[in-house]
Formats: structure tokens, sequence, C-alpha cells
């Protein structure tokens, strides 16, 4: 478990995972803190925020220097090797040990452990993308991967865990600013003539701007209109007063939400929203790729209709009358589109109980693994070794910000709150600092005492608890309450050039006692 | 894992407790930065029960405090520690005095008036009403747990004495208990000296081990299978198949145990055995882990008998020292220890797998069988359990041969069985007596049929009453069963007219009641609806509602887990069919 608290982000999930540890299976856990997925592990590593690939590559070094990497499978299936294996000549363990903070050995451990193992696997979650540097985090771990065969067959794998249940089916239907559905390319011509063909219009061949361009773009005066559909940019980007200035100077700004969330309450006009997962059908696709059918339970309340139906009627006030079409019909065209979904009709979905992609025909069962290609004799396109660089983050400690903040999230939260902040728990530690007990002593605060968090680029007040999960230097804010505690007013919009996702885990910041 | 800890402080003297019993804490911390533990530090989940022991010693309870500091050291949650330590009866988590008084108010005790010594500290949060501790050829009994000091028995108990140890002075130094009557099991109690090994070995001891050596592991199964022998704990199952079973299964871990949690009221020839020839029982165990292939044995003994834990772990301690035990037993490459473990206060961890549980640091409440303990037991590896009785036949098994043992007895219960007779007989204690013989000779060895007998409890509380007219009842195994009775655990009380009977069907009720695990319904609920109707009739004046207790029997003979709910009716149903309620 690298950069995730399962247990408490992902706790179906983390069952799954118990239910291996209790037969037996052993956990390393890379977390800056001792979450509490951490302390379920046999070892828990906790290094310096930001210092992954120096981690990462130092572990490959060792692999690769006792002679456990898989000859054979880097042979067979990948590429690059030696660039690879030239690039971590310099992560020894020392340095390894000295850039991340902790004991050479117990790095040693994990990488022989890891590298000798039958079966293993390499979860991780927003403590390894939320980087300025989380693609490279990302490749630091699949080259480990490669290095030792662990992915592409049973029992063995990456495994990026999403943070809700359609979060893989957005990105598969093309809710990327470059991709259509079934990953085929905007920029490619002959994929976006089908589409054209298909849909009978004219479509833009350019790619559009993500998330965090888009708000760039706003700032500068280049977009004018936003419609968000399910999303709570308000509170849940960094640097959150730069997002609401950006929302606010919007020339028309559309939310559609289940919820009269912050942003919508900025909005122009709100459509109110059902709820994908008891009031409308269709389908859904989880981490694993698989994707399961959804069925409506109730009638959505009020004025409140199906995003399907919402895009619909906009259309046809647009001009463009396409009826309104089921949403098996809406899943049959994009089967015809979509190779990797040909074959998943509703009915083999629902008899199957859901279907692994890619699967091209309605004989296809679905694949289980999506690399086991690389252990076939025809390989097909080898997976390639990226060498990564090691690189800090963006928000340098300095004696003026000397502390470590980051971010993350609790058991019974749900992100910015908008759908878990209206009921009670009592296992909600709510909005707190968390902190170390020698820094509670420097800065002279125990429990529930008010102090005052100040990074470059603003400053919150918020009462401060004491955590032995916590070493100096290090302190935590969860996400989950940004009506109280306004985390995102502190972080940095730095972002991931290959990924646009900002820089949420690593914040330098003061902190004073009120 | 991500522990809930209350946030309580523990003492200084908590810690030093924990730290005693639980020696090697498997967490690593690294300085804050990297912390080693997972299933290394969960592996010790089994140190629970005498971590909680521990404190209780030392502290006289178990605070939260001390439960947040077993709970750090054994990563186990702090709910898992408290439903653990408040199973048993010995445990308490509310703070009391630290010195406590168990006295017996139990059904063998009852026979002679024992139970009024209860009557004299009436009011008194230092003296507690207890389940029979097993000293009922004493006629009372009382057990103080005293914080930070030994813990006593004082058998025959008075109220002088019981106040006395309250105060924390230690009782008169008594002897072992010697047997009444032995033919040969317990030949040597009395004459030996039970702290000595030589003395031991000058009476024989030993040459068991050493002829089994010889004869190797195969040979002193198949003498085991021809002797005949039967479990002597109740169940009475064949030693030699259990052994078998063990013996040829596939894993490369196998445990022994013994049995030594006596806990049937009216039980006590464990006890005698194990205070008087100490050494046997490690002898025997270690036979039985040779022959069945099993490195590791544990004792648990009952919390109640501190003597006889004293007396094996000094043996133990010994024989260890004379490579009789550890690595390399008799230079012959054998691998054997034993680790005793003691119960605290819990008559249902006789079970054998609710003693695995109570081992492994679990509430001890039984398993679903199968898997049987010869498949999946300890720490879910192949098991031999077998009780002391059992045990101490193997060394003359190993010594005469399986076919020379057989001739003894008859053809379905062979040897000899170890009887614990009390009540109001002139002579109470054990008696060994060559199976066949029938209660009448047995009460006449114990110096006659008592006048005025109005009815005899055989096998204890899970047994049954019987008449004067059972008198010639052959006291073996078939007999009893084609009488619709059990020897159980060899228990014979004798009650007069001058007992009240009613008193005691009542205290066997109480005793399934309190002692029902609570872990499947027909027995939890059973126990306490049975009592129900007892106290409705016998304090309520109304007429006994037989159709009810009938129907409560049936629910719990069919339906629960374990022989204690199939039991817990039996000596209740009796006592009506022969009109003593």
């Amino acid at each position: 478990m690298w950069g995730s608290n399962a247990r408490a982000a992902h706790p179906i999930f983390f069952h799954h995972v118990l239910k291996g540890i209790h037969k037996g299976a052993r956990m390393y856990c890379v977390d800056p803190r001792r979450s509490e997925t951490a302390q379920w592990a046999d070892v828990w590593l906790g290094i310096d925020v930001g210092t992954d690939i120096a981690l990462a590559n130092g572990m490959a070094r060792v692999i690769i220097e006792q002679g456990l990497a898989n000859t054979d499978f880097i042979e067979h299936a990948t590429s690059d090797f030696e660039a690879y294996r030239d690039s971590v000549q310099e992560w020894t363990l020392e340095r390894a040990s000295a850039e991340t903070g902790v004991p050479p050995e117990l790095i040693e451990e994990m990488a022989i452990r890891y590298a000798k193992a039958p079966t293993a696997q390499i979860c991780w979650t927003l403590g390894i993308t939320e980087h300025h540097n989380g693609t490279d985090n990302v490749l630091a771990l699949i080259n480990l991967a490669l290095l030792t065969g662990h992915v592409g067959r049973y029992g063995s794998g990456l495994v990026p865990i999403r943070g809700q249940n359609n979060v893989q089916g957005g990105g598969d239907m093309g809710a990327l600013p470059n991709k259509l559905p079934g990953f085929q390319d905007v920029e490619n011509p002959e994929h976006l003539a089908k589409f054209e063909a298909a849909y009978g219009v004219d479509l833009n061949p350019k790619r559009g701007w993500h998330l965090t361009q888009m708000f760039e773009a706003m700032e500068a005066g280049k977009l004018r209109a936003l419609y968000v559909i399910g999303e709570n940019p308000a509170q849940s980007e960094a640097d959150v007063a730069v997002t609401r200035r950006a929302l606010e100077g919007l020339d028309f700004l559309v939310v559609q939400d289940m919820f009269l969330t912050k942003t919508a309450s900025l909005a122009d006009v709100v459509f109110p929203a059902a709820a994908d997962w008891c009031e409308s059908d269709g389908t859904v696709t989880s981490s694993e790729r698989r994707v399961q059918l959804v069925r409506k339970a109730l009638e959505p309340p009020g004025e409140a209709r199906t995003d399907t139906e919402i895009l619909h009627l906009m259309a046809r006030r647009l001009g463009f009358d396409w009826g309104m079409p089921t949403p098996e019909q809406i899943w049959d065209e994009c089967r015809s589109l979509s190779p990797p979904h040909a074959g998943m009709s509703y009915e083999r979905l629902e008899q199957l109980g859901g279907i692994q992609w890619p699967c091209y025909d309605e004989s296809h069962p679905g694949e289980q693994f999506l690399h086991s290609r690389l252990w076939s004799e025809d390989v097909g396109r080898r997976a390639q070794f990226t060498p990564v660089a090691h690189a800090l983050p963006a928000d340098v400690l300095s004696p003026e910000y000397p502390y470590r903040l980051t971010t993350g999230r609790q058991l019974d939260s749900y992100n910015t709150g908008v759908q878990s902040g209206g009921y009670s728990s009592p296992r909600r530690p709510g909005g707190v600092l968390e902190l170390s007990p020698t820094d509670a002593d420097h800065l002279d605060v125990s429990d529930d005492d008010v102090v005052r968090v100040s990074s470059r680029r603003g400053s919150l007040d918020v009462p401060v608890r004491i955590s032995s999960d916590l070493r100096a230097g290090l302190m935590f804010l969860p996400i989950h309450f940004p009506d109280d505690v306004d985390v995102n007013v502190l972080t940095i919009d730095a972002w991931d050039q290959k990924s646009g996702t900002a820089d949420f885990k690593a914040t330098a910041v003061r902190v004073e006692k009120l | 894992m991500d522990l809930r800890l209350i946030g309580a402080a523990s003492t200084d003297e908590e810690r030093r407790a924990v730290q005693a019993a639980v020696p090697n804490a498997e967490i690593e911390i690294h300085s804050g930065r990297a912390v080693a533990g997972g299933h290394r530090a969960r592996s010790l989940r089994h140190l629970l029960l005498p971590a909680l022991t521990a404190v209780q010693s030392e502290i006289g309870w178990i605070s939260p405090g001390a439960i947040d500091e077993i709970s750090r050291r054994l990563d186990v949650p702090p709910a898992e520690i408290y439903s653990v330590a408040t199973f048993y009866a010995l445990l308490t988590t509310e703070k009391r005095p630290t010195r406590v008084a168990h006295v017996c108010d139990d059904t063998a005790c009852r026979a002679t008036g024992g139970e009024r010594v209860l009557e004299a500290f009436e009011g008194r949060d230092d003296v507690l009403a207890s389940p029979c501790l097993g000293q009922c050829d004493f006629g009372s009994a009382a057990f103080v747990q005293r914080a930070g000091d030994r813990d006593v028995v004082i058998a025959p108990a008075d109220p002088g004495a019981v106040e006395a140890a309250l105060e924390g002075e230690d009782p008169p130094e008594r002897g072992p208990a010697i047997p009444k009557r032995s033919i040969d099991l317990l030949d040597r109690i009395g004459k030996v000296d039970p702290s000595s090994l030589d003395s031991y070995q000058e009476h024989g001891g030993y040459a068991a081990l050493e002829r089994a050596l010889e004869m190797g592991p195969d040979a002193v199964i198949g003498e085991v299978a021809t002797s005949g022998l039967r479990g002597r704990g109740g169940a009475a199952f064949p030693t030699g198949l259990k052994w078998k079973g063990v013996a040829e299964s596939e894993s490369d871990i196998r445990y022994l145990v013994c049995n030594a949690d006596e806990s049937e009221p009216g039980t006590f020839k464990d006890r005698t055995i194990m205070e008087g020839d100490p050494f046997a029982v490690i002898e025997s165990m270690t036979i039985a882990g040779f022959a069945t292939g099993a490195e590791k044995g544990y004792l648990y003994i009952r919390g109640e008998y501190p003597g006889a834990a004293d007396a094996l772990q000094q043996s133990i301690d010994r024989a260890t020292e004379a490579r009789l035990l550890g690595e390399d037993i008799l230079g012959e490459g054998i691998t054997f220890d034993i680790e005793i473990r003691r119960g605290q206060g819990a008559y249902i961890c006789g079970e054998e797998t609710a003693l695995f549980n109570s081992i492994e640091g679990y509430r001890g409440e039984p398993r679903q069988k199968p898997p049987f303990p010869t498949q999946a037991g300890l720490f879910g590896k192949p098991t031999v359990v077998n009780n002391v009785e059992t045990l101490i036949n193997v060394p003359d098994i190993v010594l005469l041969g399986g076919a020379a043992f057989a001739r003894t007895g008859t053809a379905d219960s062979t040897g000899t069985r170890l009887f614990c007779v009390s009540g109001v007989v002139h002579r109470p204690g054990v008696y060994e007596v060559e199976f066949g013989a029938t209660l009448r000779e047995l009460l006449d060895m114990a110096g006659g049929v008592p006048d005025g007998l109005v009815a005899v409890l055989l096998g204890g509380a899970a047994g049954s009453f019987i008449g004067a007219d059972m008198l010639d009842l052959p006291l073996t195994f078939e007999d009893t069963r084609a009488a619709g009775l059990s020897l159980g655990s060899g228990v014979v009380v004798a009650y007069d007219d001058a007992a009240d009977m009613r008193s005691v069907v009542r205290r066997i009720a109480r005793f399934f009641r309190d002692e029902s695990c609570g872990q499947c319904v027909p027995c939890r609920v059973g126990t306490v609806r049975m009592e129900e109707a007892l106290a409705r009739n016998l304090t309520g004046g109304l007429p006994l509602e037989t159709g009810l207790i009938d129907d409560i029997d049936r629910a719990m003979k069919d339906a629960s887990i374990c022989g204690l709910g199939h039991t817990a009716a039996s000596a209740v149903q009796s006592a009506i069919k022969m009109g003593l309620i």
C-alpha cells in the first residue's frame, strides 16, 4: 500500500486486503503518516512527503544488485531496461535512506520481499498521484513491477484504487480532454472520423483543456462560460481562493448536481440531478475495469432528472432533437463505437454480473488481467521502462514555513463533505490539525487549542489534535470540512504537466498559537 | 492494527506486570519513521490470557489503563481484550478489594453443610460464592486471590481461616492429599517426594519413557490402541484412535494438550495426581508427545489450583535441567517442551475446543465440530487432548504392554478408574478401583453405605442423581451407558436425609446458568429458563413445570454446540424423576 490510506478511504476494498492479511499476506505500507492502514502493516515506512521516487529507485537498485530482477520477463516483454538500470545506479541504500528518512535495512527488506514474493501487488492512491510529479511517481512504481514481473498475472499487479464506483467509467467514456470513448484519440484523424460519421457532425480535432488548464484559462479571461456536472471545484481545488475568484468572474456558470454545493451556489443556472446509483438506470465501471449494470430503484424527487434526461433536454433547446433514448440505447451506441465495450450487451452484463473490458465481441468473456499479453508468446507492444528522476515538492520548506502539511481523508466522511456532512458520526474526528507531540510541545499547544496555519497562499484557524502517528515536522489536515477548515486556501496549485493533477499533498506552512 | 485505545493511563506496576507476561514486544519502532509489527505483533495473541492473569494477580483488577497497555503490546483491540477479561470469573475489570475469597457453596460441599462457611460473610464485598473448587474431599473450601501475593487454597475452610487469609496470613502448608485406595496409578503418591526428580526416578519414574523411545512412536500407539484405554475426561473416546489420527496427519506441526482444567463439580482426582506425583504427568505427556509427533505440549491447569501449578512448573524446570524435556531428550534427538497455561475460572474451558480458544487468547467458547481436534485443533493444527488421568495410564501401558493392561477391568472398560468420593461418607477421597466394581463396593471402601442415603450424584453436575436402588450398578462405561447414565469425571457424591436436596438441585441449575458461555442460544437461554422454573417452584411455591423443563432439555440437547448444553438439564431431570424436588 503506497500512498494510500485505504483503511479509511477505501474501507470496502480494505476488507479484501484484511482477508488476505488474515490468511498470511504481508503488507508493507509507505506513507508519511502512520495511518490506520499503516498500523496493519508488517512494516510501515514513514518517508518524507514527496520522496517516493527516491524510495522506488532505491528498491530497484537493491533488486538489480542482488540478482532478483526477473530477467526472463524483462527480456521477453519489456524495453529500455538498460537506461532504467543506469538511472537507478545512483540510488544506493544510503542515499535512498538519507533522502526518504527511513532506515536502509527496511528499504532493503521491502525490496527483497517484493522481488521474491510469488505474487505481489502495488496498490496506490492519491498519495502517489496528487503531487506535482504524480505521473513520474506512478512510472517509478510501474518500473518496479516490470523489474520483478509482478504484472499481468494472477495475484500480481499494479492497482491504482479509484475513489468512486465510476471514476474508471468516466475516463473510459471519454470524459477526458484528449479522448473519445474507449480510449480513442481526439487527435487521431482515423478515430475522429469514425465518430464524425456516426454522429453526423464535424468534431473539434484538437484536444481540450484539462481541469487545471481550464482554471488558468478562466483567470486569463479565455474561458467565459462553464458547465459543471457533479463536481464541487469551489471547495475541492487546490489554492481554492484563486478557483473561487475564477468561478465568480465567469460570464455564465451552469451546475448540474444532486446537492446545492458551494459551486452550485455560485451558478447562474442549477439543474437538480437524480442520484445515479438509485434513481437512474445505466452502467458503472469499477477499478478492476468491470462494467456493471445499475438499476433504478426510486423516482427522483421533485424536479430532479437523470443526467441523460437533462443533457437531452439541453440538446433539444440548442436545436438538436435527439429524442429521449433509453440508457440501453445509449450504451448500444457506445458499444458500436468503442471496441473494448463491443461485446457487453445489457443481457450479458446482467447474466455475468458484469464484464471486465476489453470485451471485443459477444463471445468474448472479458479480460481478467489487462496485461496478461506480456506473458504470452506474442507480447505485442513491449512494456517500456521509463527512468524517472526524484524531485522534491514544489512548495519548499523554509525558516518562514518550516512545517510540511499534507492532506487526506477520514473513514466516515466523503470528499468535500457534500454527501457526508449532513449526518453525524461518533467516529468523525472533524476538522482538526493533527500534529506530533514534539511539535505540540514546541508550539506550546494541547488538544483543542486553536492555531493559525499559514502557507505562502493563505491562512486558516483550526483546533489541533496531538497524534503520535505523525513525526515531528509533519502535520495533517482532512479535506472533508471546507466550510469550517478551508484547507485548500493553503495548498499549492503547482500541477503535474502530464496529468493535470495539483499538488495537494505537500504544502509548506507556518503555525502560530492563537 | 488501527487500535482505538480507551485513552487511559497505566501505572508503572501495571506496565511491569504486562511486560513480565509478554517479554518480547514484537513491535519495533524506528525513531518514528518506521514500524515493524503486523503479523509478528499479532502472533502474540496467545499471550493475552497470561497478560491479563499477570495484571489481575499483581494489581487485583484489570484497569482501562492496563487494557490499553496490553492492547498496544499485543496489537489486539481493547474491546476484544475486554471481552476476554470479562469471560473469566477470576478476572475483574472493576476495582475491588485487593484480597478476595471465593468460598465454595457448590454441590459436593452442600452434602455436608460446607456451604455454610459463606453465611458468616454476608454483605462482605471481599467474599464471593464460588462454584466447586475441587477440594470436595475436605468438605469445604475457599480460594483466596491476593494481589501482589500468592493465591492460596484453604480446605477445609472455616470463617476464621478465611478471614486470616484475607488479612494476608498464609494458611498452614498442607501436604498432598493421599488417595484412599490405589491399585496402581496412584501408588507413588505419599511415598514419593513430589518436588524431587531423583525420588521420582527411584520409584520407577522415567522407565516408561526410556522404554517408549526404544519401541518407537508407532509401537507405542499400537500398545495404547491394544490396551483399550478410553478418555477419562467424560467422553470415553478411545485414546489410541485419537493418537493415531494426529500421528498420521500431514501437518508438520502437531500439539499435545493435557486438560487439567478439572472443573466438574465434585471432581478432585487430577488435583490429587498433580500435587502428589507431578513428574508422572510430565513423563506421560512426554511419551504422548513422542508417540504422536508433537514437539510442544500445553498443560492447562485451572486457576483455582495454585498448588498443582507450582508443583508442575517446578517439575518441568527440573525435567528440563535433566534433559528429560527440551531438545534431544535422553540423547535420542527427540524434542518436547511443556508450557503451563492457567485457566481463570471458566468451567467451559474444560471442553477441548473451548480450551484451545482460551490458550489462543480468545473467549473460551467451544468451536463447531467437525473439524475435530485431531484434524484442526490448537492454532489450527492436529492436536491430541487428553485428561490428566487418561495420560497417567500411558506409562503402565508402555511398561506392561497393551494386552496385559487390557486384562484389568472389563472388555469395554479396561484398566482402573479413579473415583472422587465425597459427601456423607466416612472417608472421602480418591479411590482407584478396577472397572467392574459396583457403586456399593465403592461406598463400602469409603466406610459403608451411609445411613439415611437419599441420593448419589454420579458424574458431577453434568451427571445424574441415582438412588439406593442403583447401588449394584457396575461402574463401567458400558453399564452406566445402558442405564442412561455417565461416569463423567468419576464423581460420586453421597447425600443423606440431612441434605437440602432442593437447594442442591437449584445450585446445579445456577451453576449451568453461570457457566454457559453464552455463545449459542439454546444453552444461553435454556440454562436461565431452567433455573427460573426451579426458582418458581422451590422459592415461589408454584407447581413444578416439568413440561417446560422437558422442552428446555430437548432444545439444549438438540441444538447446543457443545456438551455443556447437552448435559445441563441431566441432573435436574434425574432429581425430578427421583422425586428429590
